[in-house]
């Protein structure tokens, strides 16, 4: 037991530099959290006063009724694929390297999905009747198709970041780390006995199956609500699976661009390592080429199709009003990064952050892209205007971006933002388990000399 | 059962907009006000829709006036996630102001833009709210409101009949539009009922409808001007 004891202490030393900024948290932090609250605090003056006047005061009309505050309900939700994706998959499919990455990209999920489910909300005309949608709710819309995905994965995502914190939260209340109240509650009751090991793995495993189909359907779900409706532009089979890559696409550039933020603010290079940013990238870079692919079979279907209503939303993307944040979208979420992380020389850490901050921002262009001309281009010949939207609606885009940042350095300040056990289990027993998987894969040995009696016998008459 | 129908005959029509404001009068809709229009934020249950025809260098500007289209097939009441708008059993596409939550998905999702939605709490000039029509219920802000075929008075004849001890015969109910129209352009009447003027109106070779190709199936019918 003693000896135990030790080897833990001494992997604790070995990883303090995870656990000083939640046991040491400086001025630095505090500052940052009150601004941040401060904005948020802004952002809710801000909605309480939309609430009280009503959704005129923001940019929306009557063709364009849906603005911004559905596209970054969709870029949100987008991004959330980062995490429980990438998380899920990579550790399915045991890809070791995974290791230090994999609770940012579930923290992503869970933060962002929480900013994004909101946004609905601030986007109701009446959100005082929003439990509606629960006391007479109409399975046939999309709508709630989409509630009860998003719901779903929220919780999926939320466990899925929690069971895997269970033992990191256990080593912070064993070293006694305060507040003692949270991490004692939250430990669960965690002695790190074989058995609550092997529990824990097992419930890992089915939340990370799990996870995959609900992270999936979310996003398709998105895209049916636009997909459903007749709207030029919109009423498209590929949607779905468009979506989905979309927002994988936003999420990988995310994960990218907060593990380079947390990697300098917390010094983690010794945890993220080139390799980790490289796999990332070309991962990214997969990720772009579908998105294009996905991008021209979308447009060229429209353009061949040449039904009147589907060529001026075309048009109006193309080389209209909207020309500007069409082609802006294109280099952001191909040209620019295919060209960055194509090539080794630029494929290094400032090059992929350029890349993945251009991605992120392309792939807020493309939903506007999505939702404004369609609408702006209704199918009868009204004379439309433009849609412009107002202070009141950047300000709930600051404050969802507010509250991102916020979430990370709330859960930075609380609970390690790299999986301490998971990296001491990679240290522990991976190497040796790599190998022997490895050499199952590898083709068996060659055969001992038994091949010998057939030529024998042969020989024989 | 009865299928609620209009038709608009386009040769009568001068687009003169007196449907427009007996609309707005009948159904205590409130005046969006000049700087909300010049926000795309004009409210009208009925509107004109102009269109134009070019024959060479010519260009006639026409006006259609479009009320609610009353699908039979309305996708509007696809998409409502709380059974706010759905379609009766006389075909007309109704609107629960109390239980609409304002996400505009109908909005988005109608493909003749018939709806509209009160972005802020309605205004009504002077003392125009104490003269509404009491038959009709002033709409809150943040929901979506529609034209309902005056409903009300459909309701009304209803009941005048019943009190004779009758049916409703055509020609009992008539919309604001249609009885303040100069022109006569706009018929009202029971789809289902062969004898009815529109179910006459609607057999004619002139009859067309807008977007018949989305298969949405709308019960306002417009009849082509001649040659």
């Amino acid at each position: 037991m003693r000896h135990q004891t030790d080897t833990l202490a001494e992997q604790d030393d070995l990883d303090a530099q995870l656990l000083r900024p939640i046991e040491h948290s400086g001025v630095a932090m505090r500052v940052t959290t009150s601004a941040l609250l401060f904005v948020l605090l802004a952002g809710w003056v801000i909605f309480g006063r939309q609430i009280l006047y009503g959704l005129g005061v923001t940019g929306l009309n009557q063709p364009v009724v849906w603005g911004f505050y559905i596209v970054n309900f969709v870029f949100f939700i987008g991004i959330s694929h980062a995490g429980t994706l990438i998380s899920a998959i990579l550790r399915l499919s045991k890809a070791e390297w995974r290791r230090p990455i994999t609770r940012m990209a579930e923290v992503i999920t869970v933060v962002v999905l929480a900013i994004g489910g909101f946004h609905p909300v601030l986007d109701l005309g009446r959100p005082d009747r929003m439990l509606n949608i629960f006391t007479a709710g109409r399975l046939q819309s999309p709508l709630l198709w989409d509630v009860s995905s998003i719901s779903a994965y929220f919780m999926a995502s939320t466990v899925y970041l929690y069971i895997p914190m269970i033992p990191d939260i256990a080593l912070l209340r064993d070293r006694g780390t305060r507040p003692r109240w949270l991490y004692a509650f939250l430990a669960w009751g965690w002695q790190n006995t074989p058995r609550q090991r092997a529990v824990l793995n097992r419930a890992v495993s089915i939340m990370m199956i799990l996870v995959i189909p609900i992270a999936v359907s979310v996003h398709t779900v998105i895209s049916y609500i636009f997909a459903m409706t007749l709207q030029p532009g919109w009423h498209s089979t590929i949607f779905g699976p468009y979506f989905v890559v979309g927002a994988i696409l936003s999420g990988i550039a995310a994960l990218l661009v907060v593990m380079i933020v947390l990697r300098r603010i917390y010094r983690l290079e010794r945890y993220l390592k080139l390799v980790h940013f490289d796999h990332l990238s070309k991962l990214l870079l997969v990720m772009s080429l579908l998105w294009f692919y996905f991008t021209f079979s979308e447009y060229l279907t429209a353009y061949f199709g040449n039904e009147p209503s589907e060529l001026r939303v075309f048009f109006y993307k193309f080389s209209g009003p909207y020309a500007l944040f069409f082609w802006a979208m294109v280099a952001c979420n191909f040209a620019i990064p295919v060209l960055i992380l194509s090539f080794r020389r630029t494929r290094t850490i400032p090059g992929i952050l350029i890349a993945s901050i251009t991605v992120v921002i392309g792939m807020w262009l493309e939903r506007l892209n999505i939702v404004v001309p369609s609408l702006a281009n209704p199918r009868l010949d009204y004379p439309t205007g433009f849609y412009i939207p107002g202070l009141v609606e950047w300000a709930m885009f600051i404050g969802g971006i507010a509250t991102f940042i916020l979430g990370f350095v709330l859960f930075a300040r609380f609970f390690p933002v790299i999986s301490i056990w998971e990296l001491r289990e990679g240290r522990e027993c991976s190497v040796k388990e790599t190998v022997e998987r490895l050499e199952r894969y590898l083709p068996d040995p060659a055969p001992a000399p038994a091949a010998r009696p057939l030529v024998d016998r042969r020989q024989t008459p | 059962m009865r299928r609620w129908g209009m038709v608009i005959d386009l040769d009568r029509c001068t687009g003169c907009g007196a449907c427009m404001a007996a609309c707005h009068q009948e159904n205590n809709l409130t005046a969006a006000g000049p700087e909300q229009t010049r926000r795309d934020r004009a409210f009208h249950w009925l509107k004109m829709l102009p269109t134009e025809s070019r024959l060479g260098d010519e260009v006639m500007t026409r006006y259609l006036p479009q009320p609610c289209f009353q699908c039979d097939n309305p996708p509007c009441v696809r998409v409502c996630p709380v059974h706010a708008t759905y379609l009766n059993h006389e075909g007309i596409v109704g609107q629960v102001y109390a239980r609409c939550i304002g996400c505009r998905y109908c909005m988005a999702a109608c493909p003749y833009n018939a709806k509209v939605f009160n972005w802020f709490e309605p205004e009504w000039p002077g003392d125009m709210k104490r003269k509404a029509n009491p038959d009709v219920s002033l709409r809150p802000k943040g929901v979506v409101e529609k034209c309902t075929f005056c409903h009300h008075r459909i309701n009304r004849a209803k009941e005048e009949a019943r009190v004779e001890g009758r049916d409703v015969r055509d020609g009992d109910v008539i919309p604001a539009c249609a009885e303040n129209c100069p022109t006569q352009a706009i018929a009202f009447g029971d789809l289902n009922d062969p004898r009815s003027r529109v179910s006459q109106l609607v057999s004619g070779p002139r009859v067309f409808r807008l977007q018949e190709d989305l298969g949405t199936e709308p019960k306002v019918f417009y009849l082509a001007e001649k040659e």
